[in-house]
């Protein structure tokens, strides 16, 4: 049904892609400050993968994807999520409390609530790019 | 310590296949020493115990919480646990022997090791829940062990059988405990033993006493639940003599003998359990004589004992008491006996009609000789246990307070129809000439004759010596009655009524085992009665079941989307209706400062909704959806919320995408509903609408808490160090919902992705619709 599309969706989509993506990672990084977070990032990044997929099809959007299956993202975005819950066990607090770890070097902080929100990210990017590619393949399949 | 102890157990179970594929057979000796060194502690600390110095065991668990693991052992805890841990090894052994070669010895184990562990934990747990958990392992571990033979198609059926009655139980179990922990506001049996109040007087005693009933005699099998125990049968019989004669079966009367302090005493209590527990010993008795089989023979037997015990409790005078413990300690030892016979017999012979077996004694002495003794128990003849647990029961049954004379004619007509089928099963396959049988007989291995032998002389120990164990009996009746009772035991109180009965039920029941042949052809005209029983009313309950569920699955589940949503919708405008218009008078505050802008916004939001269900293509539906998310977004613009307004944005958007994606695959437009649908569905939609609108304006005046957000706008940066509300309220101060909220979006997806990828047969599609 879906098929590839017109040289400026194709042009659009290979210098779009990257530059969504890269919005996406600012946006999840930035998040605990400013407008952004996890769920928004891992949407912009579902968005970028959309695009690819109406341009080129399944196959190529899996050709670039490699090895990674959207389907593996979603586990492990939950794997994340459940295990930034642990280290506060660890120190003795109830679990889900963040715990901070500053990096002085690169004037940053490495925390539990950003590997949650890793977490979210991965999660919400591989449910809906699996969804898509998935309603795709049907159609490539019937059609 | 103890608890480590339990947890071993539960250990021991799961690497028992393991342990298997190291060791093989040797594997149940191994096990033999769990209970054998269970039994030796338990023993080392009866002294305490009797002396009267009760064991508490605490382990904490969740201290913040007040949840710990509490462990009891006090006189009524120690028989029990004395009768898991010494029955259980010997029929452990016992096992060893009769499954010898069976592929399936390690899951055998796992389930086996596993119950005992269980069981452990149900006698010696001091809180209710604690109870309820160990409770329901046993009927799962039961479960699995009756359909052991998971082949049989009859092993299966008894096995869910006995699992929805006792499990159905259980549910009026948790039910029962949870109104006794509400009532009494402890969920510690010793400190409900401790209480000030009295719980008799409380006004849920009724319905907790009757839930507290039900669990109880679902699992030990009372009338009218008894049905699923002679089914059980279907185990392996050392399952039968451990679960269903010694232990499991026994946990419905622990649970009443522990409650009896708090509880018992009562005219309810006692025409429950003593009638109850009356007519389930007249029909077990009665019941038993009419089976050849010799296991459903001895199944119905323990249902007498079962009922007689219940019964004791009903009574719950001294003297009751004494009986209860005495004849629960001669029964679990006498029938764990004659099942392992039972099962010698069905081993060395092949069959388990007692009318095909006879002249076994020269071929199988020892097993003659243990199925005698234990038999001579079983009948209440002296010198053996039995007989001191009969004579007492007898007495307190002539001395009861309420239906004393009713219940001494079912006690002595039970005891003389026991004594019937204790001479059928113990007599029939020894003694006449040898009869031909599928295998050739010949004597079990000592690991199999160990068990009833050692069980069948320790009831002719203890009835022997039977005065010198008064303070262990006492320390149990102690226990159940709440206050210090001494115990009096003796063989021979002199000539009085109740061995009067006892030697007018022997020749009653020698003429009965006589003429049996003649009296179970007459009883064969009451099997249309018998067919009528509970067991049928438990399968027209299963049948009504199935047709309720598939009822509702027709109404409520019919597989149309428009049919969910109506569903759904009408309950949410009902629930609404009765919180924000009958439990809420309203109050609106209507003074609202509008811009020209917002209620453009708001007018663009309307229309696009109002056009979607009007426009004729699939494609100008999707945009006017997606006309009225984008203006939600420049709503949540409007009011300074940029990461709501940018998730908005970026759902609609894809979902758009998914939506184009879909459209391709859908009907064009048709009309599918009548005009008084549509009308219906408008008017669903309507009274919907309004009533949310109504909520939000309501909810704008209703402050029933403090509203927290002044708290995470002040702490947002010196303890979440984060200056974005929104997401440090997602990633921290509610991290537990988002992910609760991210399983929930995997579980969607993995949905979406699994209905996609189905392909459904065609045969099944066209006949689906």
């Amino acid at each position: 049904m879906v098929k590839p599309g017109s040289v400026i969706l194709n042009t659009a989509a290979r210098m779009l892609m990257p530059l969504q993506l890269l919005f996406s990672i600012f946006l999840l990084l930035r998040g605990h400050d400013e407008p952004g977070g996890g769920f928004i990032a891992g949407l912009v990044a579902a968005g970028a993968f959309a695009l690819y997929l109406f341009a080129f099809g399944v196959d190529a959007t899996r050709a670039i994807l490699r090895a990674v299956d959207p389907r593996d993202l979603i586990g492990t975005g939950l794997l994340l999520g459940v295990l930034s819950a642990l280290p506060a066990w660890f120190v003795g607090e109830p679990i889900l409390t963040a715990q901070w770890w500053p990096i002085d070097a690169l004037g940053m902080k490495l925390s539990t609530p950003l590997i949650f929100d890793i977490g979210v990210y991965l999660a919400v990017l591989g449910a809906v790019t699996a969804m898509v590619m998935t309603l795709m393949e049907v159609d490539t399949d019937e059609g | 310590m103890v608890q480590l102890y339990i947890g071993l157990g539960f250990l021991l179970a799961a690497v028992a296949p393991l342990l298997h594929r190291w060791m093989g057979d040797r594997t149940n000796l191994l096990l033999v020493v769990y209970p054998a060194l269970a039994a030796l502690w338990l023993i080392s600390q009866a002294p305490g115990v009797i002396a009267g110095n009760n064991l508490v065991f605490t382990a904490d668990w969740v201290p913040s919480l007040g949840l710990s693991l509490t462990l009891m052992l006090d006189g009524l805890a120690l028989m029990f646990a004395l009768l898991i841990s010494i029955v259980g090894a010997f029929v452990l052994l016992y096992a060893g022997g009769y499954l010898k070669g069976n592929p399936d010895m390690a899951r055998f184990h796992a389930a086996f090791m596993a119950f005992m562990a269980a069981m452990f934990g149900l006698v010696l747990a001091d809180g209710l829940v604690t109870l309820f958990v160990f409770w329901e392992l046993t009927s799962i571990t039961s479960y699995l062990l009756i359909g052991f033979n998971h082949q049989d198609e009859k092993s299966r059926e008894a096995a869910r059988q006995s699992l929805f009655v006792t499990v159905g139980g259980g549910l009026a179990l948790m039910a029962g405990l949870v109104l006794l922990g509400i009532a009494s506001g402890s969920w510690s049996l010793t400190d409900i033993r401790s209480l000030e109040t009295d719980l008799r007087e409380h006004a849920l005693y009724t319905p907790m006493l009757l839930c507290l009933v039900v669990g109880a005699f679902t699992k030990s099998a009372q009338f009218p639940f008894h049905f699923w125990l002679p089914n059980a049968m279907a185990a392996p019989s050392p399952v039968s003599a451990y679960l269903h004669s010694a232990t499991m079966v026994k946990a419905g009367i622990y649970l009443l003998a522990r409650l009896q302090p708090d509880l018992g005493d009562t005219a309810l209590w006692t025409a429950l359990l003593s009638l109850g527990g009356g007519v389930t010993m007249l029909l077990g008795a009665f019941m038993a004589v009419r089976y050849t089989n010799i296991k459903k023979l001895l199944a119905y037997s323990t249902i007498m004992a079962l009922g007689t015990l219940t019964m004791l409790l009903g009574i719950g005078s001294d003297e009751a008491l004494i009986a209860f413990a005495v004849f629960l300690v001669a029964h679990s030892l006498y029938k764990g006996s004659l099942f392992m016979v039972a099962g010698i017999l069905d081993h060395e012979t092949g069959t388990q009609d007692i009318q095909a077996m006879g002249g076994l004694r020269a071929a199988m002495p020892v097993t003659a000789a243990a199925a005698m003794l234990a038999a001579l128990s079983f009948a209440g003849l002296p010198p053996l246990l039995g007989f001191v647990g009969k004579e007492a029961m007898l007495k307190a049954v002539l001395k009861a307070d309420a239906f004393p004379l009713l219940l001494a004619v079912l006690a002595f007509s039970a005891a003389f129809l026991t004594i019937a089928a204790a001479a059928i099963v113990a007599l029939r396959p020894f003694l006449g000439t040898l009869k031909a049988t599928p295998r050739t007989p010949h004597e079990a291995p000592l690991s199999m004759l160990l068990g009833p032998s050692v069980l069948a002389l320790l009831s002719l120990l203890l009835g022997l010596f039977v005065p010198l164990t008064g303070p262990a009996f006492s320390a149990v009746v102690t226990a159940v009655a709440g206050a210090p009772v001494e115990v009096p035991l003796s063989l021979w109180h002199g000539v009085n009524l109740p061995l009067v009965l006892t030697m007018s039920s022997l020749l009653l029941g020698i003429g009965l085992y006589l003429c049996w042949d003649g009296v179970r052809a007459r009883l064969a005209t009451l099997t249309p009665v018998t067919h009528r029983g509970p067991q049928a009313w438990y399968y027209a309950i299963l049948r009504a079941f199935v047709s309720l569920a598939e009822w509702q699955t027709r109404v409520l589940q019919n597989g149309y989307m428009r049919h969910y949503i109506l569903v759904m919708l009408v309950t949410l405008a009902a629930l609404l209706v009765n919180s924000i218009l009958i439990r809420h008078a309203p109050g609106l505050s209507l003074a609202f400062d509008v811009r020209f802008h917002e209620v453009m916004v708001a007018a663009t939001m309307m229309l696009g909704a109002l056009a979607a269900p009007m426009l004729r293509s699939s494609l100008g539906a999707v945009v006017s959806v997606g006309v009225t998310g984008f203006s939600i977004a420049l709503i949540f613009l409007l009011f300074s919320a940029p990461d709501l307004a940018i998730t908005q944005l970026l759902v609609e958007t894809l979902t758009v995408i998914l939506l184009v994606l879909v459209l391709f695959r859908l009907p064009r437009f048709s009309h599918l509903s009548t005009r008084f649908e549509r009308i219906r569905d408008g008017v669903v939609a309507a009274v919907v609408g309004g009533l949310l609108s109504l909520l939000v304006l309501i909810a704008w005046d209703v402050k029933q808490f403090t509203p927290i957000s002044q708290y995470m706008i002040e702490n947002s940066v010196s303890l979440a160090h984060g200056r974005n509300i929104v997401n440090v309220i997602l990633v921290d101060y509610r991290a537990l919902d988002t992910l609760g909220e991210m399983f929930v979006l995997s579980l969607a997806a993995i949905g979406v992705i699994a209905m996609l990828k189905l392909r459904v047969p065609p045969v099944r599609r066209s006949t689906g619709e």
